[in-house]
């Protein structure tokens, strides 16, 4: 075991250079520059954006430029963003706790949904219940989540006007009003996320449900005379889960990567957003910096993911 | 209109025979910006105009929240890096110039004692010195007392090439001093009649030195103050999230009496112009919504939520055709469009008349921008209802019909127009937009009635405003027959903004097209104008050397101006501000209230 754990991490290692190398050229050769503004302003000297990409490193050749962000990557520094002169890492931490609650939040009430549903659809296949569930979850994941969430804002914010559809990080109230606040804002983005979610996962449960309420053992469990409850919590769910668990760590990197348009829907000050902007306005160290974590976390929660396999079933060994 | 016409009509002003107002619209129809012809009235002692906007309030505070909108956040409040309107705004709330332009072209004062003006001693008559009287006892946030100083490093500050401030052009030919504790000497490198830019409007907000000091040059993005700003505006800084939000709370040390009203000011950033509008006109959730590039049919919509209103005025962004003096199309020293080429067919003035007569404007405003892009003949800023008599905009496709045939241009089997054998075939570009794709559209159609075919051409924006020298497809290559897009006037004087078509500034090869004069136009008449306008010093002669510029250009169809752009804001009902068309949308944010 321990083995393969060193193994797992040893790969990873030129893997995420790899990765970082690939995008690094990509955004290097991408068409663009960070200081457009200073060279389309025709007041503007063309000697200050001269200046600031030589001051910022912007002329050397590729290479030089990639070893030295990988080399200071390295030591921990992120390097600063080009257009608000900030450190990366202040600019990533200080969207964090807005993205985690957020699409956190989304997650959790879309495994919340999931869960019950799609055990009970499983239960009873073809039933009423089962083909309500099945035509919401196709519907649910048929609509983009931008659509849902104009559909949100127009009914709940400006028919009903129960709800404001912008979204402050920063609130200026405290006690039971902040908490008010930040629930009411929060309603409609984590709704449309969560239920996203929702009906994909779903269809997975109870897929990975049926695959397993067939299998011999649940017919001892019964034929031993279990309560109905108990053999599908116990024996049922816990088996069906594993599946379910892998997808669920696979979805944990997409928490910190945010989500693009509903947070731009909902003017979420998370990392989506600003992956947006800085890919609009072509500032690469914060996209580079946003991609890689992304990418690290996406390979780390693949081998966690691994791990939790084969500890759920352990017929599943690591050689 | 020449110099002496110009004079007439001041004095027609000074005895009362024309309004202000009307003197300065009439201006701006003959393609001025407001600001010049006040300067023009204040040169001949006409006395400035009082601002529309009544203050009510009668202590300070107790307004609540303020809460704007910005569809992009601030993502820096250093003044001197802010490039982007989002940022200058963001800045505007702490920090504040020594005058701002109102939205006639006034100079107000803010933190001087008052405007320097020939009268007053301000202005030299060589037009080399100003002197800045300081207003008295006007603190920073924290607590430390504004004097010359401040003023002096700020001039240091910017003009240091290593600060890599985006307006060092404003500074750097510049020298400032110290009189005493509250005034301070400009001196400018030659006589200059427009005088009033450094410490002036978005350009010449003050850092103070205390803070500042010690990060001047290369260390300049190290500052602290970056991003809590220390300044001197009616808000003082609570919270910066880049690209997120700003927000400010009472200046409880404000230097005017009774300002600001509201206790606090949120400019939040993100989303999309059209949510933006909606949130202010319809649900009410905002105060103020910023640059609002929405189709005007959905504004008037939003509007009926009955919320708040769209309040439009005039600045200096013109929708404008180029057409390209040179050959794009043959490769001379490896680049096209050299100026060792003429453009084949365009350098035919007929073909260029025509060209002109059959953009649709009326159309193009009826159709695609509403109340958000008006119709205009003058380059050189926004037209009104007292538009020149000498630039004059038609739609007339039998017109441009006769002209080219009397030209030569014959039609030929397939309906396309042709001489020489050269067909007027022309390849006509711009960026990837809604509105500009529709314009595009109409000009092809009526084009085609005229025997001219148009190859329509759409670049992604942030490839065609890139100044990407490896890449053929950006607007300063042009390598294109036509190419269309807006030009913006960030300064309230037009000397900068008409350095586009001199011939020092030809973008090509040499200078990785940088240079400001896409269409590579030349003419001396033209340069010889601007060279002469840069130091004369009577602002009427001058004024009257500009309307002789923008008159040159439209005659020749260098350019085909379409739409100018006003600026566009949603503004709530209750909510009492005046946005100006030549400075920062907080230019006066110290004087916003809410009344009903």
């Amino acid at each position: 075991m321990t083995k393969y754990l060193l193994r797992r991490v040893l790969i990873s290692i030129p893997v995420l250079a790899g990765i970082s190398l690939v995008l690094f050229t990509i955004l290097a050769l991408a068409p663009g520059d960070p200081f457009e503004e200073l060279a389309t302003n025709p007041n503007v000297p063309p000697e200050v954006r001269m200046n600031l990409r030589a001051q910022f490193g912007l002329d050397d050749p590729i290479a030089i430029r990639y070893l030295r962000w990988f080399t200071s990557m390295m030591k921990g520094d992120w390097g600063f963003s080009f257009v608000s002169r900030v450190n990366v890492d202040r600019l990533i931490l200080q969207r964090l706790p807005t993205t985690i609650l957020v699409i956190g939040s989304a997650q959790l009430l879309g495994l919340l949904i999931a869960i019950p549903i799609g055990v009970y659809s499983a239960t009873r296949p073809y039933s009423f219940f089962d083909q309500v569930a099945t035509t919401c979850a196709f519907l649910g994941f048929s609509l983009p989540t931008f659509f849902t969430g104009l559909l949100f804002i127009l009914f709940f914010s400006i028919y009903l006007d129960w709800l404001p559809f912008i979204y402050r990080a920063d609130i200026s109230a405290s006690g039971w009003r902040w908490w008010w606040e930040h629930i009411r804002q929060a309603i409609m983005p984590v709704a449309v996320l969560g239920l996203f979610q929702a009906s994909s996962m779903t269809r997975f449960m109870r897929s990975a449900v049926l695959d397993v309420i067939q299998l011999d053992y649940v017919r001892t469990a019964r034929a031993k005379g279990l309560a109905e409850r108990v053999t599908i919590a116990r024996h049922v769910v816990r088996n069906a889960l594993i599946p379910v668990v892998t997808l669920v760590a696979l979805q944990v990197p997409t928490i910190f990567a945010g989500a693009l348009i509903t947070e731009q829907i909902f003017r979420v000050p998370g990392i989506g957003s600003l992956l947006i902007s800085s890919i609009l306005a072509n500032d690469t160290p914060v996209i580079m910096a946003i991609t890689f974590v992304f990418s690290g976390l996406v390979v780390l929660f693949n081998l966690i993911a691994d791990i939790l396999y084969g500890w759920l079933d352990p017929r599943i060994s690591y050689r | 209109m020449d110099e002496y016409g110009l004079k007439e009509l001041i004095t027609h002003v000074k005895a009362g025979r024309l309004s202000r107002r009307g003197f300065v619209q009439m201006m701006v129809g003959l393609g001025l910006t407001a600001p010049m012809a006040a300067q023009m009235l204040a040169s001949a002692g006409v006395a400035q105009a009082q601002s529309k906007l009544v203050y009510k309030p009668t202590k300070r505070g107790g307004g609540g929240a303020l809460k704007t909108l910005w569809w992009q956040g601030a993502t820096l409040l250093n003044p001197y890096f802010a490039v982007g309107t989002k940022d200058q705004d963001g800045s505007r709330i702490f920090y504040e110039p020594l005058a701002s332009w109102d939205p006639d072209g006034n100079l107000s004062a803010v933190l001087a004692a008052e405007v320097p003006t020939a009268q007053n001693g301000g202005l030299s008559k060589d037009g080399k010195t100003i002197v800045w009287k300081l207003k008295k006892d006007v603190q920073w946030h924290d607590g430390k007392p504004f004097t010359a100083d401040d003023v002096v490093f700020n001039w240091e500050y910017a003009a240091d090439p290593a600060t890599a401030a985006y307006c060092i052009a404003t500074y750097k030919d510049i020298k400032v001093e110290k009189i005493d504790a509250l005034s301070v000497r400009v001196t400018l490198a030659k006589p200059t009649p427009f005088w009033a830019d450094a410490f002036v409007g978005v350009r010449g907000m003050l850092i103070p030195k205390h803070v500042f000091g010690a990060f001047k040059g290369d260390k300049s993005r190290e500052a602290p103050g970056n991003l809590k700003p220390v300044g001197t505006g009616p808000y003082r800084f609570v919270d910066f999230k880049p690209g997120d939000i700003v927000r400010g709370e009472l200046n409880p040390s404000y230097h005017l009496p009774n300002r600001p009203f509201f206790d606090s000011i949120e400019m939040k950033g993100g989303g999309d112009a059209n949510s933006a509008a909606r949130a202010v006109m319809q649900t009410g959730e905002y105060d103020f919504a910023w640059n609002l590039e929405v189709e005007d049919e959905n504004l008037k919509r939003m509007e009926q939520g009955g919320k708040g209103k769209a309040d439009i005025v005039p600045g200096g962004n013109i929708e404008h055709i180029q057409l390209n003096n040179t050959d794009p199309w043959k490769e001379v020293d490896g680049e096209r469009a050299s100026l060792k080429t003429t453009h084949p067919v365009l350098s035919d003035p007929a073909v260029r008349q025509a060209l002109n007569l059959l953009v649709d404007r009326a159309s193009v405003q009826e159709q695609i921008y509403g109340r958000t892009g008006i119709a205009t003949a003058n380059f050189l800023n926004q037209p009104s209802r007292f538009a020149s008599k000498s630039t004059k905009w038609e739609f007339n496709v039998d017109k441009a019909n006769q002209i080219l045939e009397a030209a030569g241009w014959k039609k030929g089997a397939d309906g396309l127009r042709a001489k020489d054998g050269k067909k007027l075939k022309f390849v006509y570009q711009t960026s990837i937009n809604a509105p500009r794709q529709k314009t595009q559209a109409i000009v092809k159609q009526a084009a085609a009635k005229a025997g001219i075919e148009m190859e329509l051409k759409s670049v992604t924006a942030s490839v065609y405003f890139s100044s990407d020298v490896a890449n053929a497809d950006t607007y300063s290559h042009f390598y294109t027959d036509i190419q269309m897009y807006t030009t913006t006037m960030t300064q309230p004087d037009p000397e900068q903004f008409m350095r586009q078509f001199l011939t020092e500034e030809v973008a090509s090869k040499d200078n990785k097209w940088q240079g400001r004069n896409i269409t590579r136009w030349r003419n001396e008449e033209f340069d010889k104008l601007h060279k002469a306008s840069e130091s004369e010093l009577d602002p009427v002669k001058r004024a009257a050397m500009f309307i002789k510029m923008n008159e040159l250009v439209i005659q020749n169809v260098v350019v085909i101006p379409v739409v100018f752009r006003p600026r566009v804001a949603a503004v709530a009902n209750t909510l009492r501000m005046e946005q100006s068309g030549w400075d920062s949308d907080f230019w006066s944010v110290q004087n916003w209230y809410r009344e009903g």
